[in-house]
């Protein structure tokens, strides 16, 4: 949190004053020019949003596969249009999280209005920025639907990867003008020639439309804006209609409460309106509305076609749905389509260390989904681990991060249980159909698997992934497509070199480390993406791992049959090496129902000792046993062995090095 | 007891990663002085009375000239009283321990020999007596085999090693002591067994029994690391020690502590009194010490670190009179944390006065005759707790490790 707070705190240092960033275009006759900063009180300074009627709008969003320069280029866009300050220091401005920059990738969507004179017209540039991992998809096409167009950056050394093609599909299929830029000319193994070629074959765009920039050193942005404005096609809405706003994101302020972002489609928005939810049908006051600059910037209005932000007074996010319509009160419209909603791939549990810390874990659980409203939130509990929830995130990514915000920014450290996907069950029992008052479940949670004798069929959710590859990998990549259960679907060569397969994968197979598998066995050449793509029937077992005869509720798993001897040796072999020997031998073992099917025993410790320790020992070696005095708090106890909290995840996570 | 350390050797060995140095020429009067100096100034600080031994330890204190020993003990008998009985030890290496060399350290006023594997910590140490404490000395015996000798990078030979023993037991009958090392790299349970006979057969009184811990940036270690030598089977490791304290309680040794056998009462009193809580003064580059500052006023317990490179530590010395690089008050919890863990390394455990002694509030039963770690360790045959105090069992001591974070953890919860 303190880190977080600290970077932010800098930012808005370094961000000029709300006049500066405007002082282009807006700055009112009798202002000076000179004029570095006229602060006064906030009400004066505001923006005036009417010198931006549609046709001097654009709203545009960058997309790109990780790491191709989206938050570069977006970092150089701000800087060219004044939106802040040109210095060395602007290294992913958008992204706001501590994960987000430790970690380079984006996770929150973020929106910031920058402002262009082109060809002495002023413009109101809305620039939504998208998430940029395979997790994030759905954050992406949330952004989208609030944009006319998108920039769709392609490194120049590495090329079209799935990602890529994932982006593409999306902007494409939102019927969004699309401008393509290859990005990173200035490196030295640069291709963009080919780049344009893969683009051309696979996209159907000309070679000539591409852009060639290095938005590092700032080569050809420039162009980048003017094509911007050229090409995506201003909003298409009247200020004279009524108020239409698409609700595309929103955050939670402890001070202010929600601050929902919005898209307007008709009509226009003030302090002091009255307004209605279309989905909650709650009504609201508007306290402030303002543009994103990308912090918040109140202005006196907003008027169609732009986008900015509201305050009105709500207290929970969920009354800010995703998708929602705001409309003027007693003035109601047909609501806009609304989005997908979010739909978890990956679900696990998630349990306080100490009971104790129940309350506490739950107030932060409760203020983290305020700001990630794509996590869903079920109560769960059980015998081993007490009360906890069932928490559902987009992936495994997702639901890392997530975990990681929990831990920095509110010092909590939780039990997490496997990660699963969720399952179905077509139900041939009529009790069991009677007590679920319908034929189909959906199994979230091991704990829930019901027996095959009342059951006539499981289905598993499945997903078609994109591969992309250099050829010489492609022998490889196959082998570890079918060890998933993997049936392919399409293979195309983009260029003499490199590769695009198609297939459809059960989603628990790529759930844990098919990203990393993939990532190893290609050098790293290899890219993934994926799209939900429904279910399909399979032979589904519950598999438990016991302790000495005690079953280890985080690590129950549901299996596919075939998988289930495998995947039981090697998770009894890998708990081996994780959990630490103790004074008794440990029976590590897999079962199905009561049969055993893989069994590991770590031996009791006979000799723990320190050989020596006299006078000039003693300090180091107390700072060792406290701090494993300490991890005591920390261990979860099954039956008598302990087992450090950390190690199922890690059982779970590690490659599969053969 | 003050334990002066020598911190210089002729050569390092490829398992030590102790404070040593090994430099061509050692002025040894400068060091004489300092240690001298820092030996009179840190007994006055804690207003010591009395010392109930000496130990120096190293380095190889044993490449120290007897007249340094002998300078170190009359200062330490100018500040304190050093009682004639008073145990005197000095680790030595066999390979400078010749006849002649010896009787000069028993005129200096040695009379206990270590001859060891990995010497000690640092320089001489001064046990104040209780508040008296003892200073000692100790020879390093590793192996009676000349290819596991090299292997450990040793400058001495077996027959060398013998020849040491034997002069050290003329000399010092009934106080010497013999390091052994076992779970060398490659190193059989015969193989052990046979270098343990051999062992009994040369030893006096007192033998202290090391497993080889492959401490990182050793040379040892590195090998092992990169596999050019084997590494030991933990199980392999567990039997060793098993067979090794079974034949030695055979021939009549107590195990007094995990690593320390005596028969006919040749327990090292210095030793005893790290184990037992008691107070320590640490003399030379790098060593700790435990004790309450009295000359200062002081009434709380301290662990002292004295500067670990030599020629700063010297220059410290000689402008403020000791080179106390770090000084930390210990609390209550702290002292207990520190008793629990160096106690229960012995067979008498934690006495109940003992823990007195420092808790006279809470005693051992209030802390852990609770229900808790130390019960559920008592009832599966770890630990004993009764009217004597608190200890481990035979199989307990093995595994001690294992034991002290329940211990300490439910002692914190208190």
């Amino acid at each position: 949190m303190a880190l977080a707070g600290r970077a932010a705190l800098r930012w808005r240092a370094r961000l000029p004053s709300p006049w500066h960033a405007a002082a282009p275009l807006c700055r009112p006759a009798w202002l000076p020019a000179t004029c570095e900063r006229p602060l006064s009180s906030r009400g004066k300074d505001k923006v005036d949003m009417s010198a931006y009627p549609v046709e001097r709008i654009r709203n545009f969003s960058i997309i790109a596969h990780v790491d191709h320069g989206k938050s570069t280029l977006a970092d150089r866009l701000l800087e060219i249009t004044g939106t802040i300050s040109k210095t060395d220091h602007n290294k992913q401005v958008l992204d706001k999280l501590q994960v987000e920059r430790e970690r380079g990738i984006t996770v929150k969507a973020q929106s910031a209005s920058l402002f262009y004179n082109h060809e002495g017209i002023n413009y109101l540039l809305n620039l939504i920025d998208t998430p940029g991992h395979v997790d994030f998809s759905y954050e992406v096409s949330r952004s989208l639907s609030a944009c006319q167009g998108v920039i769709l950056v392609v490194d120049a050394n590495e090329g079209i990867q799935a990602q890529t093609v994932a982006n593409f599909y999306l902007a494409f299929e939102a019927q969004l003008s699309i401008i393509p830029v290859i990005n990173k000319i200035d490196l030295k193994n640069a291709d963009p020639e080919r780049v344009e070629k893969q683009i051309e074959k696979l996209f159907d765009i000309p070679t000539d439309e591409c852009i060639r920039i290095s938005a590092k050193q700032g080569t050809n942005v420039e162009k980048v804006l003017q094509k911007v404005i050229e090409k995506v096609p201003p909003p298409q809405c009247n200020t004279a209609d009524p108020l239409k706003a698409l609700v595309f994101d929103s955050t939670f302020d402890h001070y202010r409460g929600v601050i929902a972002n919005i898209a307007l489609f008709g009509g226009e928005i003030a302090k002091g309106q009255k307004i209605m939810s279309a989905h909650t049908k709650k009504r609201y006051e508007v306290h402030e509305v303002g543009i994103l600059t990308p912090n918040e910037q109140p202005t006196h209005k907003l008027y169609a076609g732009q986008v900015g932000y509201l305050i009105a007074g709500m207290k929970e996010v969920t009354e800010a749905q995703i998708g929602d319509t705001l409309f003027l009160y007693k003035q109601p419209v047909e609501p806009l389509p609304g989005f997908k909603s979010a739909k978890p791939m990956v679900f696990a549990g998630m349990y306080p260390i100490d009971q104790g810390e129940y309350n506490n874990l739950k107030s932060a659980l409760e203020r983290l989904t305020l700001n990630d409203s794509s996590v869903t939130v079920h109560r769960d509990s059980s015998l081993a681990l007490g009360a906890g929830w069932r928490l559902g995130f987009l992936g495994l990514l997702h639901m890392e991060v997530f975990n990681q915000r929990l831990e920095q920014e509110y010092n909590m450290s939780v039990i997490l249980t496997a990660p699963t996907v969720p399952y179905k069950a077509v139900l041939s029992s009529a009790k069991l159909i009677k007590a679920y008052g319908k034929d189909q479940i959906t199994i979230i949670n091991p704990a829930q698997f019901p027996d095959k004798l009342s059951v006539s069929e499981y289905l598993e959710p499945t997903v078609l992934g994109t591969i992309v590859t250099p050829h010489e990998y492609i022998g490889k990549i196959i082998t570890l497509c079918q060890d998933r259960r993997a049936v392919q679907k399409d293979m195309l060569y983009i260029d003499e070199n490199r590769v695009m397969l198609k297939y459809l994968f059960p989603l628990n197979e790529i759930v844990v480390d098919f990203y990393d598998a993939l990532k190893s066995l290609s050098s790293g050449y290899a890219s993934f993406d994926y799209e939900d793509a429904g279910y399909q029937s399979a032979d589904l077992i519950k598999m438990d791992i016991l302790l000495n005869g005690n079953p280890v509720e985080e690590l129950a798993t549901i299996i596919h049959s075939d998988k289930a001897h495998a995947a039981g040796k090697l998770l009894c072999e890998r708990l081996k090496e994780t959990i630490p020997r103790q004074l008794f031998d440990i029976a590590i073992q897999a079962a199905i129902g009561k049969k055993i099917i893989a069994r590991e025993t770590l031996k009791a410790y006979r000799k723990n000792v320190v050989a020596k320790c006299y006078g000039g020992d003693i300090t180091r070696r107390m700072k060792l046993l406290r701090r494993q005095a300490e991890g005591k708090r920390l261990m979860r106890k099954i039956g008598n062995v302990e087992v450090p909290r950390d190690a199922f995840i890690r059982v779970l996570k590690r490659e599969t090095d053969k | 007891a003050p334990c002066p350390q020598w911190p210089y050797c002729r050569k390092r060995c490829s398992y030590c990663n102790f404070n040593t140095y090994v430099v061509p020429a050692v002025d040894e009067a400068a060091v004489r002085a300092c240690l001298v100096r820092e030996a009179r100034t840190l007994l006055c600080l804690g207003q010591v009375h009395s010392v109930t031994s000496v130990f120096f330890g190293g380095g190889t204190p044993s490449l120290a000239s007897p007249g340094t020993v002998a300078a170190v003990l009359e200062a330490v008998a100018g500040a304190a009283h050093l009682p004639s009985g008073a145990e005197v030890t000095l680790e030595a290496n066999p390979s400078s321990t010749s006849t002649l060399r010896l009787a000069g350290f028993r005129a200096a006023g040695v009379n206990r020999l270590s001859i060891g594997v990995q010497v000690r910590g640092a320089l001489p140490t001064a046990v104040p007596a209780a508040p008296h404490g003892p200073i000692v000395t100790t020879l390093p015996l590793q192996s009676l085999d000349d290819a596991e000798l090299r292997m450990l990078g040793r400058e001495h030979t077996a027959a060398e090693a013998r020849k040491a023993v034997e002069a050290a037991r003329e000399l010092f009958p009934g106080r010497t002591s013999i390091d052994l090392l076992f779970g060398l790299p490659g190193q059989s349970q015969d193989a052990w067994t046979q270098r343990l006979e051999a062992a009994l057969r040369l030893c006096d009184d007192h033998i202290s029994l090391y497993q080889l811990t492959l401490e990182r940036g050793t040379v040892l270690a590195a090998q092992v690391q990169r596999g050019a030598l084997p590494a030991s089977p933990q199980d392999l490791l567990a039997d060793m020690y098993q067979a090794a304290r079974t034949a030695l309680v055979g021939a009549g040794f107590r195990h007094y502590e995990v690593s320390n056998f005596a028969r006919k009462g040749a327990l090292s009193t210095h030793n005893l009194s790290y184990w037992r809580g008691d107070q320590y003064i640490g003399v030379g580059p790098g060593a700790h010490g435990r004790f309450v500052l009295r000359g200062e006023g002081g009434c709380s317990r301290e662990a002292r670190v004295q500067t670990l490179e030599p020629v700063t530590w010297m220059q410290e010395v000689q402008s403020r009179g000791h080179g106390t690089r770090s000084r930390v008050v210990l609390s209550l919890l702290e002292q207990l944390e520190e008793l629990l863990t160096l106690g229960l390394r012995t067979d008498e455990g934690i006495t109940q006065e003992r823990w007195g002694h420092f808790s006279p509030h809470l005693s051992l039963q209030a802390v852990f005759g609770e229900p808790g770690e130390a019960q559920a360790l008592q009832q599966e045959g770890w630990l004993v707790l009764d009217s004597r105090g608190l200890r481990c069992t035979w199989a307990g001591l093995a595994v001690l490790d294992s034991l002290l974070p329940d211990l300490l953890w439910q002692l914190q919860r208190v």
